[in-house]
């Protein structure tokens, strides 16, 4: 980190809407070649701050400075020109274009007549791809790319501006661990160019792991700036919520009541082969693995929405067959789902109808939608739950993600499920939220519920399991019990590294 | 309360969410986009009333809504399936096909029979589009555009492209749907009323109805929460199609007899009626009854824009310039602003 004046300095913004100080005095410096972590719960103010720092809200008050020039963000376009770039989470690419000319949309190099400069076009291209070392080229359509290749090409699009800073929001959300290292080494490279670098994530390991200082924002205030090698996650974690978390291993185990699920050889094509596990009742079994190795998959098996090739699936010890989800339900199985904006919520509806949308059917006074029974569900679940919504006639698109997350799992509990299917719970979740759900998923088991939990993150995975299925390219490589399970061999499992089965 | 005001925080800091955050109308600009269409709508009346003093006139009035009651029968049942995600452009040449085929059956096998075999024909189009958008999951601008053009050709290949009459006009009980009163109020805006209670209650207050929001709203959640999709959808279209053959019906009755085309065009204007009402092309949103309020805003602007003296063929083109105002209106109103770089 060299000792030269900020990249970007911002001075106490203060930034209210109605009813809301959204920001209220926050400061924040990065300096060239620091990657600073921006953190806090959902709600804290970082969007906001961003939002105004990329010229999408104007500050009531406050400063922004930029290489010691006083500077007001009029536009998104006038943010990027002063050398402010986002890499957003959602991409915003078009993917019928190359990546050549998504990089280089709106000043494509041109020709005489107007026309593109389609030579000097790819070239310019080519040499920036070759700085990220990525395996495509400039001519590549960006819809054939993964998403990690396309985060890349956003990021080629950042460094096509001098830029100044880069604020990376999220970005290893839907990334793998091999592309998590291509991002990182990225990061390092922009690093050792002088460029200041502002990452907003709720991933301890990945703080730890690249950034040099962290600030932390809590209700729209700033709480403070901690140098990353001289702090742990408690004191981080303090700072965000006011207290420490529990993610320590688990070690409460439920007393285990008659097998709910159990699943024999079950196939799916190239999915997954050859799938056996039981869950018991009072049981959360964890399923880990990386993206794609076909865990999401077994649960829409499980939820009747892909056919299985070959197998058989139990529940409460009679054979039997899930044709379609609202199959499912009536056998008692509930799915939470790993997108909770695209498949858990229908966004524009008010919170009680969401959450009532399974069994709509069942809840009827004549022929008509009884919805005094519909209010009292909710508000049943609103308590249970901790829901923070000013009342069921919220739309759900409105609440934080911790929110919107804590209404999907009430839809599912409000069915009573034998089996309480959770994929990805706390994706996208801030810290506290995060250990409310564990806890719930805990509690839940304690209840008598068979649960199981899909998840990418091991600290989660160890902290609400009693057993841990990890799979590999859609293989199951070995089940631990939580007494056996360590960081190493649950990593070695995942990675497809044959096991020592005696380990 | 930081939890509940998070619209502050939606978490993708991408700039497509910044319609919900902004606040650049003042309150009462704001009001004004949000019932930009009302307070349009309340300027042209005010305006007819004092161009021409008839416009009040309760003959007038009276007149508007009748002559908008086949028109509004039919954008009830396209209310569910524009609010269930899809579109229905067949319904114009449906309804002309109710029409020709009602008044066939009329004289071969009386009316008592005819009005029956005419549902259960209209039912098997709607039913055979429900199939291809919602089993078959086609898109359904295409399959309504493609069905526009066929039931066109079905309707001419019916009547060998002859005008279809009823032999004997006098003679018949036929003509009460269309041209008698009951009560002093005419049976068609009666029937009108009655569909639209139905449909309003079946939409507002019926498990079916909550599913038609949750499919238009989002698909997949729907699908997710044990909704079969497809069965909701196939409903809409027949729900449109009953709809359709209740408004060639009213038609069939009122005239007595019929061309081939007498629908031609319709599915526009129902459509706009429907948007008109507010709601969104891209489904989840629109009630019953704000579809009549766009029905009604259509009927007499038209009669309005013909009162004033405005020759009948300029109409069309301003009650379109009028609709495309007014989505314009509804867009502005839920980005907060009238124009942004972004949708």
């Amino acid at each position: 980190m060299s000792q030269s004046t900020p990249a970007l300095r911002l001075e106490n913004i203060v930034k209210t809407f109605p009813g809301v100080r959204a920001l209220d005095g926050v400061s924040l410096e990065v300096l060239p070649g620091e990657v600073h972590a921006l953190m806090g719960e959902n709600g804290a103010g970082k969007s906001t701050l961003m939002k105004v720092l990329g010229g999408l809200h104007q500050p009531d008050e406050g400063k922004i400075i930029v290489s010691e020039q006083l500077v007001r963000m009029a536009s998104p376009l006038d943010a990027k020109s002063k050398g402010i770039v986002f890499i957003h989470q959602e991409l915003s690419l078009a993917s019928e274009l190359t990546v050549a000319e998504n990089i280089y949309l709106g000043e494509l190099p041109k020709k005489r007549f107007g026309l593109v400069d389609w030579q000097k076009l790819y070239a310019q291209t080519d040499e920036i791809l070759a700085k990220l070392k990525v395996g495509f080229n400039a001519k590549t359509r960006v819809g054939d790319l993964s998403i990690a290749n396309q985060q890349m090409v956003e990021i080629a699009r950042a460094l096509t501006v001098d830029a100044k800073a880069v604020i990376f929001d999220e970005p290893t959300a839907s990334l793998t661990d091999a592309e998590k290292v291509v991002l990182f080494d990225v990061i390092a490279d922009l690093k050792d160019h002088g460029v200041g670098i502002i990452y907003i994530s709720h991933r301890m390991e990945e703080i730890f792991k690249i950034t040099d200082r962290i600030s932390v924002l809590r209700d729209g205030s700033y709480r403070g700036t901690l140098v990353t090698a001289e702090t742990n996650e408690d004191e981080i974690t303090q700072l965000m919520i006011g207290r420490s978390l529990d993610l320590s291993r688990n070690v409460n185990h439920n007393e285990l009541g008659d097998t709910a699920l159990e699943v024999k050889g079950l196939s799916c094509g190239k999915l997954y082969r050859d799938i056996s596990f039981e869950v018991r009742r009072g049981e959360v079994v964890g399923f880990y693995g990386l993206v794609g190795a076909g865990r999401t998959e077994i649960a829409e098996t499980l939820f009747g929405l892909r056919e299985p090739s070959a197998g058989k699936i139990f529940l409460d010890g009679q054979e039997t067959r899930i044709h379609s989800p609202a199959d499912a339900i009536s056998k008692g199985i509930s799915l939470v789902p790993e997108d909770r904006k695209g498949q858990g919520l229908v966004l524009g509806m008010n919170c009680r109808d969401n959450m009532t949308l399974p069994q709509v059917d069942d809840l009827k006074a004549g022929p008509f939608v009884a919805e005094g029974a519909e209010v009292a569900i909710f508000d049943q679940y609103r308590d249970r739950l901790d829901i923070r919504t000013p009342g069921w006639k919220q739309t759900v698109g409105n609440l934080s993600g911790g929110n919107q997350q804590k209404i999907v799992i009430g839809k599912w509990l409000s069915m009573h499920p034998n089996v309480l299917i959770v994929d990805e719970p706390t994706r996208g979740i801030d810290v506290g939220s995060k250990s409310e759900i564990h806890n719930l998923i805990r509690e839940l088991a304690g209840h008598g519920y068979a649960v199981i939990v899909i998840s990418s993150e091991m600290p989660e995975v160890l902290h609400v399991s009693d057993r841990i299925v990890a799979m590999y390219s859609g293989e199951i490589i070995r089940t631990f019990t939580s007494d056996e399970v360590t960081e190493d061999n649950l990593i070695q499992a995942i990675s497809g590294i044959t096991p020592d089965k005696a380990a | 309360m930081a939890n509940v005001t998070d619209k502050t925080e939606v978490r993708s800091s991408g700039p497509r969410e910044s319609g919900m955050n902004s606040f650049n109308l003042a309150g009462a600009g704001r009001l004004l986009a949000r019932q930009g269409i009302l307070v349009a709508f309340g300027v042209f009346m005010i305006g007819f009333t004092l161009a021409n003093e008839r416009f009040l006139d309760p003959d007038n009035i009276m007149g508007v809504i009748r002559s908008s009651a086949i028109l509004g029968v039919m954008a009830l049942g396209v209310t569910f399936v524009v609010i269930s995600g899809n579109l229905d452009l067949s319904v114009g040449s449906m309804m002309s096909f109710a029409t020709i085929v009602v008044l066939d059956l009329h004289d071969k096998i009386g009316p008592a029979l005819a009005i029956p075999g005419m549902y259960a024909m209209v039912l098997c189009l709607g039913a055979f589009i429900g199939f291809l958008v919602g089993y078959l999951k086609l898109n359904s601008l295409i399959v309504t555009l493609g069905m526009l053009s066929a039931i066109h050709g079905l309707t001419l290949t019916y009547s060998g492209g002859k005008n279809m009459d009823i032999a004997d006009k006098e003679g018949t009980w036929f003509s009460v749907f269309g041209q008698s009163d009951v009560l002093g109020i005419p049976v068609p805006i009666l029937l009108f009323a009655l569909v639209a209670s139905v449909l309003g209650i079946l939409l507002a207050k019926t498990p079916f109805g909550r599913k038609v929001y949750a499919v238009g709203g989002n698909g997949t959640a729907a699908t997710f929460s044990g909704i079969r999709r497809a069965r909701v959808v196939f409903t809409c279209y027949l729900l449109s199609a009953f709809c359709v053959a209740t408004a060639g019906l009213l038609q069939a009755s009122r005239s007595l007899g019929s061309q081939n085309t007498v629908g031609q065009g319709l599915e526009l204007e129902v459509l706009a009626a429907v948007i008109l009402g507010g709601a969104s092309l891209l489904g989840g949103s629109g009630t019953i009854f704000k579809t009549v309020i766009g029905v009604l805003i259509l009927g007499f602007i038209q009669n309005g824009l013909l009162l004033v003296g405005l020759q009948f063929y300029a109409q069309y083109v301003v009650t379109w310039v009028i609709i495309i105002l007014a989505v314009w209106l509804d867009i502005a109103a839920k980005r907060g602003k009238l124009w942004s770089p972004i949708a």
